[in-house]
């Protein structure tokens, strides 16, 4: 990681005070960065983490970024809590990681059985101390894979192969302004956090609580550059009404499919934005980016080895190798995370068509109708064509016939959502006979149905019910 | 005057027959069901869309449904577990 040696984030961040302006913002507050130089958010000195096992466990997104900024370098390791982590697992977690201080916006109470761990509490303000930082060593970072209704997988990452894809030349670039449908506390999030601390810019942070359309009204109050999210994240943006409250000179999608259609509706919304879909996982790390305004990955991506990363197709699932993927995971009953020759595989399958890779959905997604596949999302894609609809899912439905059945759950755009019944289905009609025409007999949905809304999960995916 | 099982059913064998481009035989109480023109796929779909429409899936109700032989036990299946 040659153009990220920065042994910790406040190594990285110690320009920052002679860049006044910089501030990471909260629906409730504002912390300017270069108050980090000479201040702490955290009760109690930062001398008591030295070393330690830290796990980051917070309410707040913000009191968890300048608890980072501040750990990392110090701690032997840190562990990030997402948002929603089942306390059940809490014990679990802190046994696997030998967690031996706790960071926490929550009282010590709330935590739960700290089992021996220091408790150091950190805020969303910071005050002024005179405590010198002290020598810094790498710290290893633990992050949760998204994904899973288990036990929590934890994988093991460096600062290094965090901001590995994080380029300088973006530190040359104006008031360049991050923010993020996701939260900071998951992969997708944490990069753009970094990649504001890094890059040199400002970050506008999510909120739980808060509608789309504030959101994107407070972003916009912020003059917002450069936004990422899921293609849900941005489907439920353009329903909210409130998409032009915001003027981004960068919109990337990542974490679910981006299609041609979402991808399409977006370079509307934002003529002068660079529509860009990547590739990144927790395990994998980033994988790529496309900016060329169309789905899928052109097959070049896949010779050579731009950027340090190498990609391949085995088995019919994308394959990563570089410095930016987690090293192995946490716990020994896990299977190693890279195979032998160092690749992760992303257990997403991809179909070359016409000199691109599409992906078609996920491994463990597969529905099987009468002993044929179907990957939900090449369906989803199809239905998404249709320019009446918004999003779709389509799930599996049990069948005595064939075993099961593909069936799909559409939302409509608002501004066409209020149609009479006999409108609805004559639309229902259209869009199937769209999958007639590119999809198998077997990938068509037996039914559809219009629904208000789909589920969205915390980490802006649409919730896929055998996921 | 509600719409009856049985045309709920046979307007369903002629919609699918349309849309998956099958040449459907004409439909009587005697017809047996493989021959009638539709496929497994097809008879996935009349079962599906029936669930939908008539809000009961009576292969889901037994544990060991048999396979209706002819389009009058497909259609007497159905009329039982409506009652």
């Amino acid at each position: 990681m040659p153009q990220n040696d920065a042994i910790s984030l406040a190594d990285a961040l110690s320009d920052a005070a002679r860049r006044p302006g910089r501030f990471i913002w909260s629906v409730e507050t504002q912390v300017a960065l270069a108050e980090l130089t000479n201040g702490s958010s955290l009760e109690g000195s930062l001398e008591e983490l030295r070393g330690r096992s830290v796990l980051i466990l917070t309410r707040h997104q913000l009191t968890a970024a300048l608890a980072l900024i501040q750990i990392d370098g110090i701690a032997r390791r840190l562990i990030l809590c997402p948002p929603d982590l089942n306390a059940k697992h809490l014990p679990l977690v802190m046994a696997t990681a030998s967690v031996d201080a706790v960071v926490s916006d929550y009282a010590p109470a709330d935590v739960g059985a700290l089992d021996g761990a220091r408790f150091i509490s950190c805020a969303a303000r910071v005050t002024p101390t005179a405590a010198a930082r002290g020598a810094e060593r790498p710290t290893e970072w633990i992050l949760f894979t998204s994904g899973t209704s288990g036990p929590p997988k934890m994988v093991s990452h460096t600062l290094g192969s965090l901001a590995g894809a994080i380029s300088l030349g973006s530190r040359l670039a104006g008031a360049i302004v991050w923010s993020t449908f996701y939260d900071i506390r998951r992969y997708g999030g944490l990069q753009i956090f970094l990649r504001a601390l890094i890059g040199g810019g400002s970050l506008v942070l999510s909120s739980a609580e808060e509608s789309t359309a504030d959101f994107l009204a407070r972003a916009g109050s912020h003059a917002v550059t450069h936004i990422t999210g899921t293609p849900s994240h941005w489907r439920r943006a353009l329903m909210s009404g409130a998409a032009q409250r915001i003027a981004p000179q960068y919109v990337r999608l990542s974490g679910e499919i981006a299609d041609q259609a979402i991808l399409d509706s977006l370079r509307a919304q934002y003529p002068r934005a660079t529509i860009a879909h990547a590739f990144a996982s927790t395990e994998a790390g980033v994988g790529f980016e496309v900016e060329d305004g169309f789905a899928g990955i052109p097959a070049s991506f896949f010779e050579g080895a731009a950027h340090g990363v190498k990609l391949r197709v085995d088995d019919g699932s994308l394959r990563i190798r570089s410095a930016r993927t987690a090293r192995h995971y946490l716990g020994a009953e896990n299977a190693p995370l890279l195979d032998a020759a160092g690749f992760v595989d992303t257990g997403d399958i991809l179909e070359l068509r016409d000199g691109r890779y599409y992906f078609s959905g996920r491994r463990g997604g597969i529905i099987n109708v009468g002993g044929l596949k179907v990957h939900p999302e090449e369906v989803e894609a199809v239905i998404n064509r249709h320019p009446r609809v918004q999003m779709s899912l389509v799930k599996s439905r049990k069948n005595p016939v064939t075993g099961a059945i593909v069936v799909a759950e559409i939302v409509l755009k608002p501004e066409t959502a209020a149609a009479a019944a006999d409108e609805n289905a004559a639309l229902k009609t259209e869009i199937l006979e769209n999958c007639h025409r590119a999809l198998a007999a077997h990938k068509v949905p037996a039914a559809i149905r219009i629904v208000p809304s789909l589920e969205v999960t915390p980490s802006g995916k649409v919730a896929r019910p055998n996921a | 005057m509600p719409v009856s099982v049985r045309s709920t059913i046979l307007s369903q064998f002629e919609q699918v027959a349309r849309e998956q481009n099958r040449k459907l035989a004409p439909l009587s109480d005697d017809l047996v069901l493989m021959d009638s023109g539709l496929d497994s796929l097809c008879f996935a779909i009349v079962v599906a869309r029936l669930e939908d429409s008539l809000g009961f899936d009576p292969f889901g109700a037994t544990e060991d449904a048999r396979f209706p032989v002819t389009l009058g036990d497909f259609i007497a299946f159905y009329e039982d577990a409506a009652k």
